[in-house]
């Protein structure tokens, strides 16, 4: 009961956040000298009657506040408008989010089976070879610009033409078994999801090398070990479940920086994503499209620190007990 | 001083000062270094490779060092324009060569450049990009203002961020929550798709320098909340202390006290903070340049450099347009070491060895 009650009060807290972001979004791109049907009018296809609906809908010859309750109220009933090419905005976005999930979560997944291990390692035996050898693999993977590397990649698809390069799925996808459209999107997958896992393992390394450190030093360790517990009960079993509850902090801050990161990979790879759909609007100044990804991606970026939060609560023990 | 011996006895930190050193060294006295100008431009020569440079002839004798020049070609076979080396004439690399006219440190006029080759050679020690600038002049130039951005960011991060986590902390209360919920919501937004909306709107039309200030006050807009956040946990933390108490009851007003008495305290940690995000801004531009929202040619910068490597062809046919990319590695990966090794010596707890 407690926990839902906590459940409960982080999803209202996020409620305020949410209608101040959307405030921001909403004047730095109004008060912009864009106006926001200059593609639209240019569009042949698209009539006069739809240009009218489109103002009336935004209210575009009202003062600005009525615009933003307007398209506030628009925005909670889902309508989110059209995109400059007249397609529907919200179909749009369900094309790319789940593509940009997929990608981030592969990514999480990926660091953190590989990440958390070596976080033990190099804690284990700290300031062995090893240790200071993965020091210098971070340092480097953190210093590497994530378009550049993505570039690097290319170059290495290309050459070895082992992987295909763009896009998330090939021209004969349609035609394919349900294993070889399996097959075919973890083909698409493996470069981008690479690079972004290259740039974030460091960190993470890092980090559970840290905590790690940390809790082998407290007392209740040194007790274990005193009481002649195994040294493999005494890492796995005591050390580790408490030097991983704050990763599960640092889970919402990956969600995050994988969904800014995301973006310049995505543009690279001509990834499907969320990020290059709002790159793509920017550059075309549709403003529709760029306000919806815009307040899309803060929602993403809010639930991911949320179901962090949650989970935090379910495996740390201290939490639940204070309330 | 102490902190200078300590870096030099970190054998990671003490390269990384040096290249760090280094490459400001070169960056500031580029005009002199750099064979061309950054507005040099040769329209016959556009992605022309290197030059290759032999210090033997083709007699095998030991030689000053030379180079050939290249001619353009079409190829029909190939459908494409190849270079070639023009072997007839041998053109010798000179030190201290007259050149372009430029002001050395923006003060001393002076036509001097470093190495060159005189009598119509030309000399390309990487290249040139589609309009045939060479790319070695430009990676100095360019380094000019990938290396400074961050840095004049910092300075508008810093001092906003100082104030507002001051202001929020020390007054707490209704104030402190308004404050500090604005400064969440703009950490909630996914912090590239703000800096690439912030970008896209600037008005064209805009002078080099104007363009490159609004940058420097776009990255600074991203990066000022999160620090905010943490000064004001350090505020809540030194406010109640009894130096604060003591210079309360003197009568001493808010903001003397915020700016003379409780913020000095966190110049460690505004400290660490600066060397370690410097790299952050400097990956921001270049991905903002890369993207073609950020300086705008002609002025060089290595991420405006690198947007031709947008393109199939140039990446796989033209690699030394890469460099750029490789300097940006060399100069983030030099800032997180040192800071690495600054963090380690002004907050010795942090120190996980």
């Amino acid at each position: 009961m407690e926990f839902w009650r906590y459940v409960a009060k982080r999803i209202l807290q996020t409620i305020p956040l949410l209608i101040i972001v959307s405030l921001i979004s909403f004047f730095i791109i109004r008060l912009s000298p864009i106006d926001p049907l200059a593609e639209l009018k240019l569009n042949p296809s698209i009539s006069q009657e739809t240009l009218d609906k489109e103002i009336k809908r935004l209210n575009l010859d009202k003062p600005i506040y009525v615009q933003y309750f307007s398209w506030a109220k628009s925005f909670v009933k889902g309508d989110l408008g059209y995109t400059s090419a007249g397609e529907k905005v919200s179909s749009k976005l369900k094309e790319r989010i789940p593509n940009t999930l997929l990608l981030t979560l592969v990514v999480i997944f990926m660091t953190w089976s590989v990440g958390i291990p070596l976080g033990i390692a190099a804690a284990y035996k700290k300031e062995s070879s090893f240790d200071r050898m993965l020091t210098v693999i971070a340092s480097i993977g953190m210093a590497i610009p994530s378009f550049f590397f993505a570039i690097l990649m290319l170059i290495f698809a290309v050459k070895t033409s082992w992987f295909p390069v763009g896009g998330l799925t090939s021209y004969n996808f349609n035609d394919m078994s349900l294993l070889g459209k399996v097959i075919d999107i973890s083909k698409h997958l493996i470069l981008p999801s690479l690079v972004l896992f290259t740039i974030s393992l460091s960190g993470l390394q890092r980090q559970m090398r840290a905590n790690m450190l940390e809790v082998m030093d407290s007392d209740y360790i040194k007790f274990a070990r005193a009481k002649g517990v195994s040294e493999f009960k005494v890492v796995f079993k005591h050390a580790l479940r408490n030097a991983v509850n704050p990763m599960i902090t640092l889970l919402g801050f990956e969600f995050a920086g994988l969904l800014s990161g995301a973006a310049l990979t995505e543009y690279v790879f001509q990834y499907p994503g969320l990020g290059r759909l709002i790159l793509e609007a920017v550059m075309k100044s549709d403003i529709n499209l760029v306000m919806a990804s815009l307040m899309m991606g803060t929602i993403m970026l809010i639930a991911g620190n949320l179901i962090a939060d949650i989970l935090l609560m379910i495996t740390d023990p201290r939490l639940r007990t204070k309330g | 001083m102490e902190i200078l011996q300590k870096i030099f006895k970190d054998k990671f930190a003490k390269s990384a000062f040096i290249v760090l050193a280094f490459l400001y060294l070169i960056i500031l006295f580029a005009d002199f270094i750099a064979p061309y100008s950054s507005t040099y431009s040769n329209r016959d020569m556009s992605y022309a490779p290197p030059s290759k440079i032999y210090t033997i002839t083709e007699e095998g004798k030991w030689s000053l060092p030379y180079t050939y020049n290249y001619i353009r070609e079409y190829e029909p076979a190939l459908m494409q324009t190849i270079y070639k080396q023009d072997r007839s004439k041998k053109y010798y690399i000179k030190p201290f060569v007259k050149g372009e006219k430029y002001k050395l440190l923006g003060i001393i006029p002076c036509d001097r450049h470093l190495f060159g080759v005189r009598n119509g050679g030309y000399i390309y020690p990487l290249g040139t990009d589609i309009n045939g600038r060479d790319v070695f002049s430009r990676l100095l130039f360019g380094g000019r203002i990938s290396m400074t951005i961050g840095f004049l960011s910092l300075f508008i991060v810093f001092p906003i961020g100082l104030l507002y986590g001051g202001i929020s902390g020390y007054f707490g209360g209704i104030l402190d929550t308004i404050m500090m919920r604005f400064a969440e919501a703009i950490m909630a937004i996914p912090s590239f798709y703000l800096l690439i909306i912030l970008a896209a709107i600037l008005p064209s039309g805009m002078t080099s320098i104007q363009r490159f200030c609004l940058i420097v006050v776009i990255l600074a807009l991203i990066g000022w909340a999160g620090f905010a956040r943490v000064v004001r946990g350090m505020v809540l933390s030194i406010k109640n202390e009894e130096f604060v108490q003591a210079e309360k009851t003197m009568g001493a007003s808010n903001l003397r006290i915020i700016l003379k008495h409780i913020l000095p305290q966190t110049t460690s940690y505004v400290i660490i903070a600066m060397t370690l995000s410097v790299p952050s801004y400097i990956l921001a531009e270049s991905g903002l340049s890369f993207l073609g929202l950020g300086i705008q040619q002609p002025d060089a910068s290595w991420g405006n450099m690198l947007k031709e490597a947008q393109e199939f062809t140039n990446i796989l046919y033209r690699p030394w347009l890469l460099t750029p990319g490789f300097l940006i590695f060399i100069a983030v990966l030099s800032f997180n070491l040192l800071g690495d090794a600054i963090r380690d010596f002004l907050d010795p707890k942090s120190q996980s060895k």
